[in-house]
């Protein structure tokens, strides 16, 4: 690559990381801005104060924002958690096992991946309030599982179908049951598969908006994205926005933290060198 | 250590065809079998029921005495090196070895041992901490053979294990594969299509047209009495030349001359029409190099030369013949089945590197007629065949066999089993 070839591509990356982390800048510049401060206009605040942190976490909405954390940890956790384990069995056998109905699960979860959730939301309102799902935890994990499945499933059969059969094979030779090849040699080889499919799966469930406003009420079940929404100002003339940008720079860290956790886990080729390549 | 006989076995797949068919074959114990065939004979398919990786659709597979059709592949105590090695990207040279040990509930330090004793044989000492990533071909076919001979396992099952190296490390894989089987005994099946490696490693040789069994013998009966046309055209490189003949008495009438038989030959071909001759190139010479003391026993004819390969140790001379249509299509089939592109019907002669036969010129040549073979077009049988000269040739190879097994058992394989118990 020549010089300005090279130039022409660094100056292409910058501009597309500014175009990508320009609105994130503006909301933290916001979190740390005063209220008087928050319409003057100008990209950085004229006196950084922590006030609005100190709103949300300690203040006045922190018994609003507090439990909503707690409840978003959890409540997507554990559907990442369960939609991980079944997609992973689910995968397998799509990947690998000749049985009848197989087109069908892949065209049903596809099916219900592009589903509208809003045109579910109501009837399912209704079925909770009825069964006492309405504002648990379960109320909010089993609709977000069928949003995470149907994703988890497609992704993690594309990785197992990556993953040669000679290895499962060689392992049963060795002497291995089906259930020791899986968890000795297809489970640790489709691991960056599991890692990128558990990362899609927590950010769907951490995103989620509707099912969070409508499926709960109290602080017993109610997610960020939901509680968000609930922020109110000091007075009603008031708006409640450098509150909700504070409390939107705290929820991205997890995500991003996690991101950067797994990252190294989700390196393309660690199958190299198990066949010849 | 045990022996394997398949007793009528057929593999069918969905569409219902057999990919094997009704094969029969018994390996003994500690014996050296080689599967061969062009590609889609069935010989992996064989090798892979052998192991439990593909259903038997009927047949009995015994190994060691006992039928071994519903046992799963982890039952039966075989090991196998693929193809493409698969071994796990995931651990270390140490840890793949160990795989299998570790899957027995070895204990550790036991483990530890077998390890060690396998890297040594191996040379595989220094990588051991290393991930199958980092390895070159070669270090990653001797992983491969590591988990194998890990254990004990009653059978080494090889699945074309050389087909992905380069040339030169493939014929030291194959010097190296050959001492391990002599050292440790333990019946081997090994499946290739490469046919160096089937007439240097094997104490016997299968060979596999579409499903079925054509030959089973040592490789030198292979060469020097095949039952058929297949198993003449498959076995020699370059491949045996077949010329057409015609017969008037005792004598062949081909394209170079007359091929005078002797008597056991001239009865067995007396009343056919048209019939094939099978000459190895090494049969023919330059006849200006033949010995005169020698001459005799064969005949010359003149033809011209197309092209010459001079490639230092000798030499080959490419010459084209006229055969009959019919003679032609049967031709053209047999090298299409062998997986071989032959385009026109000539004969490749095997003459010494110091001639000066050149191209494009009318040369004299010398045939050594005393084991040519005569083929009948249409069945493909061999019409000339000794199956008492090849019996005799098989008897030996197994003798030797024999007698090599007999002073391994006194080294290696003795502490091994008392090793590992």
């Amino acid at each position: 690559m020549s010089t300005k070839e090279k130039t022409g591509w660094i100056i292409g990356g910058v501009l597309i990381v500014l175009y990508c982390l320009a609105p994130i800048a503006w909301i933290v510049s916001l979190s740390f801005k005063a209220p008087s401060d928050l319409a003057n206009g100008s990209f950085l605040p004229t006196t950084p104060t922590g006030e609005n942190y100190g709103l949300i976490l300690n203040g006045s909405a922190s018994g609003l924002f507090l439990p909503a954390l707690r409840n978003s940890f959890a409540i997507c956790l554990i559907a990442t958690f369960i939609s991980c384990v079944l997609s992973m069995f689910a995968a397998y056998a799509i990947a690998r096992l000749d049985f009848p109905g197989k087109k069908f699960i892949l065209g049903t979860a596809l099916a219900v991946a592009i589903f509208p959730v809003i045109s579910i939301v109501t009837p399912l309102f209704n079925l909770w309030r009825n069964i006492g799902l309405y504002d648990t935890w379960p109320g909010l994990i089993i609709p977000y599982l069928s949003l995470t499945l149907p994703l988890s499933i497609w992704t993690m059969s594309a990785f197992f179908r990556e993953i040669p059969w000679e290895m499962e094979q060689a392992a049963q030779v060795d002497g291995a049951t089906t259930w020791q090849a899986f968890r000795k040699v297809i489970v640790p080889l489709a691991a960056p598969g599991v890692f990128t499919t558990a990362i899609i799966a927590f950010f769907i469930a951490w995103n989620d908006f509707v099912y969070g406003i409508s499926l709960t009420s109290t602080e017993a079940s109610r997610p960020v994205p939901a509680a968000l929404g609930l922020f109110s100002g000091a007075s009603q003339f008031e708006d409640p926005t450098g509150a909700i940008a504070a409390a939107a720079v705290i929820v991205t860290i997890p995500v991003v933290v996690l991101v950067l956790i797994f990252q190294r886990r989700i390196v393309a080729g660690l199958t190299n060198g198990a066949v010849k390549g | 250590m045990a022996s394997i006989e398949m007793k009528n076995i057929v593999k069918k797949y969905g569409d219902g065809f057999p990919a094997v068919n009704d094969v029969s074959l018994d390996i003994a114990d500690g014996e050296f079998m080689i599967l061969v065939g062009p590609s889609g004979c069935g010989k992996s398919t064989l090798l892979r029921m052998i192991v439990g990786l593909e259903d038997i659709t009927s047949g009995d597979m015994v190994i060691g005495g006992t039928r071994v059709n519903d046992k799963a592949p982890r039952d039966r105590n075989l090991s196998m090196v693929f193809q493409n090695y698969a071994l796990y990207p995931h651990m270390s040279v140490y840890e793949n070895i160990a795989f299998p040990l570790r899957l027995s509930k070895t204990p550790d330090d036991q483990v530890d041992r077998l390890v060690k004793e396998a890297a040594d044989v191996l040379e595989l000492h220094e990588h051991l901490d290393r991930k199958p990533a980092n390895l070159s071909g070669g270090q990653r076919q001797r992983v491969a053979m590591g988990r194998a001979i890990v254990r004990q396992a009653e059978a080494f099952l090889f699945d074309e294990p050389l087909s992905n190296l380069d040339a030169k490390l493939r014929g030291q894989m194959r010097t190296e594969i050959a001492r391990l089987q002599r050292r440790l005994g333990i019946t081997t099946v090994y499946v290739t299509h490469d046919q160096t490696e089937a007439m240097t490693l094997g104490d016997r040789v299968c060979v596999l047209r579409k499903g079925s069994i054509q030959q089973v013998a040592s490789p030198r009966e292979l060469y020097e009495q095949p039952v058929n046309l297949f198993v003449a055209g498959f076995i020699g490189s370059p491949p045996m030349n077949f010329l057409p003949a015609t017969v008037q008495g005792s004598t062949l009438q081909t394209p170079f001359g007359p091929i005078e038989l002797d008597e056991r030959r001239a009865a067995a071909v007396a009343g056919r029409d048209l019939l094939l001759v099978g000459i190895r190139p090494e049969y023919f010479e330059d006849a200006s190099l033949v010995d005169e003391a020698k001459k005799h026993v064969g005949t010359t004819f003149t033809a011209k030369v197309d092209v010459t390969e001079w490639l230092g140790d000798q030499q080959y001379a490419y010459i084209p013949y006229e055969a009959p249509d019919q003679i032609r299509t049967r031709l053209r089939d047999l090298s299409k089945e062998l997986d071989s592109e032959e385009l026109r019907t000539q004969a490749i002669v095997s003459i010494d590197s110091t001639s000066r036969i050149r191209e494009g010129r009318e040369a004299e040549f010398w045939l050594d007629t005393r084991k040519v073979h005569v083929f009948d077009p249409e069945t493909g049988e061999n019409l000339t065949r000794d199956a008492e000269a090849g019996a005799e040739l098989t008897r030996m190879a197994v003798e030797d066999r024999e007698e090599q097994v007999a002073e391994a058992s006194g080294g290696l394989t003795g502490d091994r089993s008392s090793g590992a118990a």
